[in-house]
């Protein structure tokens, strides 16, 4: 038995390291050496805690204090309170709004709500060791399947459970694997689809550099119930981390005797390696998944076949999620009946959220699914930051559509929020203060799609290339009558005609924003105005002649020297050749100058003019 | 991997290495280990106590510490805290009669009455 | 030239991206010359037009020289809603190129690049495999001066 007194648990998900976790563990490992007590603290690197915006963050066991936004600077004070004179820095600690320090990290509003299964580990274990893993029941889940279930079991107890794919489709798993194992064949295979390209979305990252072994586990009750000997996991290469704790883990894994040959003592034999992307979107769509695994280029191909009938080297392939897998042991573990006894009555258990933008708590979340959007942002997302109100939450990535204050008391399910016009998709939720144009957003969900488009069907390749010169067109000032229409039109085609689900599911931001917010559409059609003032074209920059001091700074600021005047007479801007680079607002010494919305002169109209 | 057992006698071993993250200990000892406690010994009581823990094998204690307990008369001070049972407090405490505590109210659970300070609930 | 890294793989077809993911890692200039595509070309048994379909295809490889630090700023929606378009205003001033471009010294080549999963901690950009989020003036100054200095 080792003589540490204490467990320090460094959050080191990509988004803390981003914020410098890596460099608090060194200064950490100095310091403890400073005074000699090394060999009493254990200095453990985790994977993602959960809560970016608190980064970078720590858990102190055994009195489990949860430390937010520490800084290097923060170290020494740190260990000499905490670790020395075992006075936790309250400072440092989280605070509710009366200042009140909270003592357990279960208090904390972040967690209140929360159930994690698939994170269950995240942030707790060290994610390099196997043995952390297996400490907290890690494996036994396979084992037990392998000793004393068939894959007829296997594939019930799943089915049982209401398990659906949690990286977009929301295919129920049972179902799927059924697919697969009914398929008579000599060689099967299990692909773990971590190409996570969501913009909005990283909580397939986090499972697999928090608990690389979990998802490895649910690979192999994949495998065993379908009958597959080959598993690949496809990560995109944005994610070296998450690639190389994969890779150990496999490696630890044969280590131990878990993958290879007669698993457990069983007949089950079974091998993973990792397989990487080079940046592509649209592989993460299965079929062009598959491509990139066999080195093509990533092309969708029509369904069916399915992968399930005919896959990787046309063989029955069973894909799934990063979640979906890491959902599985704890099923198994815990029983079918503890999964599908929460969520609602279509879509069982839990569902890990991202959750971003103009939200006071930007990270991830895991919890029942039924939760209400409302809770979901406002109760473990502690609302809007900086006193902005709510305007709208962009659910699902790209793929998804955009909904107002009247659904926040929508539950999220898959149902409810298809209905609404918008899906649960990979679990990305963007949320977006009063500031934000939603046309401006929705053209910027329209050109990623449209970038990312493989470019083989039509309907796609060319129709988002229509939609988008128009949405151009609406957001430079020369949107015209018929645009808004002309859109829909598009828009529905594209769904209904496009090979694959990405360009089926593209037109859904400006679609459902053209539904919820249409009166923008319009405003800037009509009016040639953006009313939050993000659409450069469509607002302008003005001096108020009654608080400005004549000092001009702005003028002297001015990249183009379009502003004009002098002390007595005060300042202006000549409109047509502002550049829109906002520096003279910036400059004002007393906050002379604002954004208005709307043009900020007319246009010489010389449609009389006698030279015709 | 063979089987079941082969993985759990790993967990076991395993649990062992991550017990200060665990919230199933039987028994908390908590050493005061402020300015004062440390002035007068405080951490060679500390690491007294570790040793003899991890000697006996006591795999259900966790030691840990505290900040100041303001009995600086009676540094260094250390409580045993138990589910269901009162805390004891132990003043004036050295590694020798750390041993004794551990030997006969932690193993034991027989409280040195000639150590304590107080006894609460 | 590549021998080191044609002996890691089987000569098949499904190792082509992994092979120029290392091809390209080991140069210098980060690209895939066309010396290289001949190469592989030959080790694979593959025809040189397919592994430039790859090649175009996939976002991360580049077929032209680039800097020794790739800068790929991320242009997704959370990142745009924290900032990411002033950031770039100042990278690109900051090094004075476009996007696409390759700084004199051949020390960075600016890109831009779709979301990277740090959104928890936007604006976020990563240089070769380094993360960098929660992305302000004086964090970018910091990063490329020490990268300057490390050179």
């Amino acid at each position: 038995m080792s003589l540490k007194r204490t467990d320090i648990l460094i959050c080191c998900g990509s988004g803390c390291v981003s914020a410098g976790s890596l460099k608090i563990k060194a200064k950490l490992i100095d310091e403890l050496k400073k005074h000699d007590i090394s060999d009493e603290i254990n200095v453990i690197e985790t994977g993602c805690m959960g809560p970016c915006d608190y980064g970078p963050v720590m858990m102190v066991y055994p009195e489990g204090v949860f430390y937010r936004n520490v800084s290097v600077d923060d170290v020494e004070e740190l260990v000499d309170e905490h670790l020395l004179k075992g006075r936790p820095l309250k400072r440092l600690m989280m605070q509710d709004v009366d200042d009140k320090v909270y003592t357990k990290v279960s208090e904390i509003p972040f967690y209140k709500k929360q159930i994690k299964v698939a994170l269950a580990n995240c942030g707790y274990i060290n994610p390099d060791k196997i043995e952390e893993y297996i400490a907290l029941g890690g494996y036994e889940a396979i084992g037990k399947v392998l000793s004393e279930y068939s894959q007829q079991d296997t594939i019930d107890v799943v089915t049982k459970s209401g398990l659906r794919g949690r990286g977009g489709g929301g295919f129920p798993t049972g179902r799927k694997w059924q697919f697969c194992y009914d398929q008579k064949a000599d060689y099967k295979y299990v692909i773990c689809n971590a190409d996570e390209g969501d913009p909005g979305a990283f909580m397939d990252r986090s499972i697999l550099e928090g608990d690389p072994h979990r998802v490895l586990e649910g690979m192999m009750l994949a495998a065993y119930a379908i009958g597959a000997q080959k598993g690949y996991f496809y990560i995109r290469a944005e994610y070296p981390l998450a690639i190389s704790r994969i890779k150990k883990a496999i490696v630890q894994a044969h280590e131990l005797g878990l993958l290879g040959e007669n698993i457990f003592g069983s007949n089950f034999c079974f091998d993973a390696e990792v397989r990487t992307g080079a940046g592509a979107f649209v592989c993460g769509e299965e079929t062009a998944l598959i491509s990139s695994i066999e080195g093509r280029r990533g092309i969708p191909n029509a369904k069916p076949p399915f992968p399930a009938i005919s896959g990787v080297w046309t063989s029955p392939t069973d894909v799934n999620n990063v979640e979906t897998l890491a959902d599985l042991s704890t099923i198994f573990t815990k029983g079918p009946d503890w999964f599908a006894g929460m969520g609602t009555e279509t879509s069982k258990g839990t569902k890990v959220f991202a959750l971003t933008g103009d939200v006071k708590n930007t990270g991830l979340v895991e919890v029942p699914m039924g939760v209400t959007l409302r809770e979901l942002i406002f109760e473990v997302g502690g609302g809007i930051p900086n006193g902005k109100r709510f305007k709208a939450v962009q659910l699902g990535g790209p793929s998804g559509g955009c909904l107002t204050e009247d659904h926040l008391d929508t539950k999220i399910d898959y149902e409810s929020l298809k209905a609404a016009g918008a899906m649960v998709g990979s679990g990305g939720v963007i949320v977006m203060n009063e500031d934000n144009c939603m046309v401006n957003i929705a053209k910027f969900f329209l050109e990623f799609t449209m970038e990312e488009s493989c470019g083989k069907c039509i309907p796609c390749r060319v129709g988002l290339k229509q939609m988008y010169k128009i949405m151009e067109r609406i957001t430079s000032g020369n949107g015209k009558q018929g645009d808004i229409e002309e859109l829909e039109r598009l828009g529905k085609n594209i769904c209904e005609l496009s090979l694959c689900g990405l360009g089926q599911t593209a037109p859904n931001p400006v679609l459902s924003t053209i539904r919820y917010f249409r009166h923008e559409y319009e405003s800037h059609i009509n009016d040639k105005s953006c009313k939050t003032k993000v659409c450069l074209p469509l607002m302008h920059f003005f001096i108020n002649k009654d608080k400005c001091i004549g000092c001009g700074l702005c003028s002297r600021k001015c990249p183009v020297s379009c502003i004009l005047g002098s002390r007595d007479e005060k300042y202006f801007i000549t409109q047509e050749d502002c550049i829109k680079c906002g520096n003279c607002m910036e400059v004002c010494p007393v906050s002379a100058i604002s954004k208005i919305a709307g043009v900020g002169y007319k246009p010489i109209d010389d449609s009389d003019s006698i030279y015709g | 991997m063979k089987t079941l057992a082969e993985l759990r006698k790993i967990r076991e071993k395993a649990q062992q290495e991550m017990r200060l993250r665990q919230s199933d200990n039987r028994v908390k000892i908590v050493v005061g280990m402020g300015t004062s406690g440390i002035a007068m010994g405080a951490r060679e009581v500390m690491k007294t106590i570790m040793e003899e823990v991890a000697n006996r094998n006591l795999t259900d204690v966790l030691v840990t510490q505290t900040g100041e307990k303001g009995l600086s008369s009676m540094e260094p001070v250390i409580d045993v805290v138990e589910e269901g049972k009162q805390t004891v407090t132990y003043g004036n405490i050295s590694p020798e009669k750390a041993r004794k505590i551990v030997a006969e109210h932690i193993v034991n659970g027989k409280i040195v009455n000639d150590f304590v300070v107080t006894v609460q609930s | 030239m590549y021998e080191k890294i044609f002996k890691k793989y089987s000569p098949e077809k499904e190792n082509l991206i992994y092979i120029l993911h290392d091809i390209q890692d080991s140069d210098p200039q980060n690209y895939v010359s066309e010396d290289a595509v001949q190469k592989v070309s030959e080790f694979l048994r593959i025809p040189i037009s397919h592994i430039y379909g790859v090649l175009t295809f996939y976002t991360m490889y580049s077929t032209k020289p680039r800097g020794k630090n790739v800068i790929r700023l991320c242009e997704s929606p959370p990142c745009f809603l924290k900032g990411s378009e002033k950031i770039l205003i100042q990278l690109c001033e900051m090094l004075n190129v476009k996007v696409g471009e390759t700084t004199e010294d051949g020390l960075f080549t600016v890109e831009l690049c779709a979301c990277l999963g740090i959104c928890g901690n936007a604006p976020a950009m990563m240089i070769n495999e380094d993360v960098y989020g929660d992305l302000t003036d004086e964090k970018l100054i910091k990063i490329i001066n020490d990268i300057k200095r490390r050179a």
